[in-house]
This record gives C-alpha cells, structure tokens and sequence, in this order.
C-alpha cells in the first residue's frame, strides 16, 4: 500500500502542477456556471436556475478526470516511465490504486469549489450541498474508471479527442444540465437514458433538493456504471502491462 | 562469478523467432554491449532478462535467481534506463529520485543518503530542485540513470543512453558510465559504435535473434579482418543477413 501511495502522490503532483489541468478541471466549469448565471439574470423565463444548473454542472466537470487521468497514463507509456516501474517490484494493484486513488479527492474537491462558486452566485445554503458532493463518488468512479481505460488503450493524441472532446461532450449533450432530454424525447432521450451521466446528474440535483430517497433508481444505473468500467479499466491495464 | 547467465533463451511473436536459442554469460562487474541492426533481437533479449517479456524456451539466471521462477527476486536486482527519457515531467529532480528511491523500499532517511550519494556522483546538486521535464536532454539522461542507480541495483541495464544527445552531453555521459564500471554490471545496447568499444569489456553481436559473436572489440576486428568495430559489425550483420 505505501508503494501504492507513492505512486498516487506522484500522480496528485503530475495533475495539480500542469495549469491547462487547473484551468479546464476547474476553471471552465466555473466560467461556466458564471457565463450561464449571468445569462439567466437578463431573460425573464427560468432557463438555467442555479439549484438545477450547479448540481447539473459538477458531474460536467467530473468529465475532465477522465482526460487527466488518460493523459497522464498514455504519457507514462509513451516515455517509458511506466516500463521502467515495471521492472521494479511494484505490483499490478499498486498501479491501479496509483493511478485512481489521487483522482478521487481531486473529483471531489473539483465537485465542492463548484458548488461553493455556486454559492457566491446566489445559490442557497444547505447541508445537503455536502450530499451532492457525497453523490458524486459513484460518479467520479465512472470517469476516473474511463480515463484508466482510455490511458491503457489509447495514444496521449487519441485521448485528447475521445476524452477532451468526445466524453465531455457526450456528458454536455446527454445529461440534461442545459436542457431537460425529456424535451427532445425520442432517440436523444432513450440514449441519454442508457448513459450514466444524465441518471448522474439526476442524482446530485435529487441531493441538493433532498428527494434523494426517490432518485435511488439512479443511484443504481450509475453504480452500475461505475462497476462496470472499473472492471473493463482493469482489464485493459492489466493487458497493456502483460503486453509491455 | 557470473552475473547473468542465459541458456536457450528464446521468444516467438507468432512465426518470428525473435530471439532464437540465445546462450551467454556475463561476468560480475563487467559492462557488456549487445549491438545488432533494428529487429535483430536485442530488446526483445534484454525484456525479457528484466522480467517485461516471459521467455517461450530456455530460462536466464540473474546473480542465480531465474527470470521465470523467480522474477519478483530478479526484479530486486535489476534497474533498466530505458532508450526513452521515462522521467516523472512536472516533478523536481528530488522528487523523481525519491519516488524510485521509496519503491525500492527506501525510508526518508535512506532516500535522502540515497540521494545526496548519487548527487555528487552524477553531479546532480544544480538541478535538484528543477522540474525534470525542463531539463536539457543531457541532463534527463544523467537523470534516467540516477533513477536507475538509486535503486541500487547489481545489474543495470543501459538501453541506447545517449541517444540523440550532442557530443559533450554524450562525452559527460559516458564519463558517469565509466565511473560506475566495476561497482555493477551494465548491459548496454548501443547503435554507435565508438561508444560500444570506448566503455565495453566485451561486445556481443546479434543477428537474426541469435548471438553472431562475443569477444573485446580487438577479438571481433580479428575474427573479422577489419580494422575497425564497425567494419566488424557490418561483416557480422551482412553474414546473418544471408
């Protein structure tokens, strides 16, 4: 576990320390949230209400995990930092929990600013802001499981198109943040339906509102979600390990 | 006694033979060049001697520990500088040595004595507290080696380390890699063929997968009859080739 540790910690400094990280991770969901805040206060319909919007834009910003983390483990392949610890005595676990642990307290931290932006804006105070952050873990699980498996299988230049381009707008369409999928109906929403990220958003708007007793449903699609990538992440570490 | 000792080894990747029944032995202390043309079997050789590629006949011995028994012990004797920098980028220097010095098991302290050894010896001291992937491509050399020696390995495994790198930065590098002749033995693959006869005790060729011929640089020129290593070599590979 302490090997594990010092491959996390390792990775937290990685991440942390690149400014475009810091800026997308963080800084567009806020300008986000800013830009669409503001838009709302100049039309008289409620198009982007801060209780629907905040909760809806911090599982938007989880989808950066999944590029951060793919980045960084495409680059380790690519300069041979991850072949050189393959000859050393770390473990296939210490690589898993080295590349996943970091990402958990960085989604959730990235989760927590929104929210804390979101209230400077006007959004209201309530304990139930710390549950719409606890909700998120299964959520965070799903993009940090993605970006293990698209690091594990994808060049660094392939990750910047499916995980920066791709899957964040994938979770920007089919989310119902911006717009309720209901609305469009058809197609749109059934696939909306099937992917975790609109039952995630559900789910931290349901916390924030405190009927999360009748969101459990989603709860389990993205739990689901969450086991299911995981499983596939490892597995496809693990054989671009064996193939190294 | 010997440090490596290889019997049989071979690797198939479907109907390529990659390395074709290979047996050698390397002394302790001795630094040993394995040279060949691209796909004649070098990598594939030295994966699987630090344990990255499992070997489909023949075993190798590490100081007597086997690369298909015994890997996790093999892999606590070994260290590879691989031909690509593989250095942490946003880290300092200190910090890439620290992370390699605590996954060989190091404490703080140790890590620090680690590190404030190997400093001076690869004079490192200037560039401590500097991000790795800021440094010249000299400087992640000598660093990719310090990330290597930290883990104080017996046998280290040197893959192209002065690739790419200009004629001083290659002269200082070859000076570190001279001071360390004798301490630990060094497998060293190389396409330059000054460097292979400036720094080696003994040069292997390989060719085809297979081991074309062993000896100083002197002893391949004469079994040859060329003046120079890379008129041997040349003769070597052209005769594999056929």
């Amino acid at each position: 576990m302490r090997k594990a540790m010092l491959l996390a910690k390792r990775n937290a400094k990685e991440i942390l320390r690149d400014p475009l990280n810091l800026f997308f991770g963080l800084g567009f969901p806020l300008v986000l949230l800013g830009l669409l805040t503001a838009i709302q206060s100049n039309v008289p319909k409620e198009l982007f209400t801060l209780d629907q919007l905040a909760p809806g834009i911090t599982v938007f910003g989880l989808a950066f995990m999944s590029l951060f983390s793919a980045t960084l483990i495409s680059k380790d392949r690519t300069s041979a930092l991850l072949l050189r610890l393959y000859t050393t005595p770390l473990r296939p676990v210490d690589y898993i929990l080295g590349y996943t642990l970091p990402m958990v307290p960085i989604a959730l931290a990235q989760t927590a600013i929104t929210l804390v932006f979101g209230l400077i804006l006007g959004l209201t105070w309530t304990p139930r802001l710390l549950l719409c952050v606890l909700v998120n873990l299964p959520a965070s699980l799903i993009f940090i499981a993605l970006g293990l498996l698209c690091g594990s299988l994808l060049t660094d230049k392939q990750v910047g198109g499916v995980c920066g381009a791709l899957l964040t707008n994938l979770t920007g369409w089919f989310a119902g943040i911006w717009f309720d999928v209901a609305l469009v109906g058809g197609v749109f929403a059934a696939i909306a339906k099937a992917l975790p990220f609109y039952h995630a958003v559900e789910l931290a708007k349901a916390a924030y509102a405190g009927t999360l007793g009748s969101a459990l449903a989603h709860l389990w699609v993205v739990l689901a979600w969450a086991v299911g990538l995981s499983v596939a992440a490892v597995w496809a570490f693990l054989r671009q390990m064996r193939k190294n | 006694m010997n440090a490596i000792e290889i019997k049989g080894l071979t690797k198939r990747y479907g109907d390529l033979t990659a390395v074709n029944s290979l047996d050698l032995t390397v002394r302790q202390g001795e630094l040993f060049a394995l040279l060949g043309v691209n796909g004649a079997g070098k990598t594939t050789t030295i994966k699987m001697l630090s344990c990255l590629t499992r070997p489909d006949g023949g075993d190798a011995l590490l100081l007597g520990k086997s690369v298909i028994r015994e890997a996790e012990e093999v892999k606590k004797l070994l260290a590879v500088s691989p031909q690509e920098t593989a250095v942490a980028p946003k880290l300092t220097v200190r910090e890439n040595l620290e992370l390699m010095a605590g996954i060989s098991g190091a404490g703080k302290e140790e890590s620090k004595r680690r590190i404030d050894a190997l400093s001076g010896q690869l004079g490192l001291e200037e560039v401590l507290i500097r991000p790795a992937g800021k440094l010249s491509g000299g400087w992640q050399r000598r660093l990719s080696i310090a990330m290597a020696l930290i883990l104080e390995p017996k046998i280290l495994f040197l893959d192209e380390p002065t690739l790419g790198l200009d004629v001083l930065a290659r002269s200082a590098l070859w000076e570190v890699i001279r001071g360390l002749k004798g301490e630990l033995t060094m497998i060293l693959t190389t396409h330059y063929m000054e460097e292979a006869e400036e720094l080696s005790d003994r040069i292997g060729v390989m060719g085809a997968g297979q081991l074309l011929q062993v000896g100083t640089a002197a002893e391949l020129k004469a079994a040859t009859g060329t003046d120079t290593l890379e008129k041997a070599f040349i003769a070597l590979a052209k005769e594999a080739a056929k």
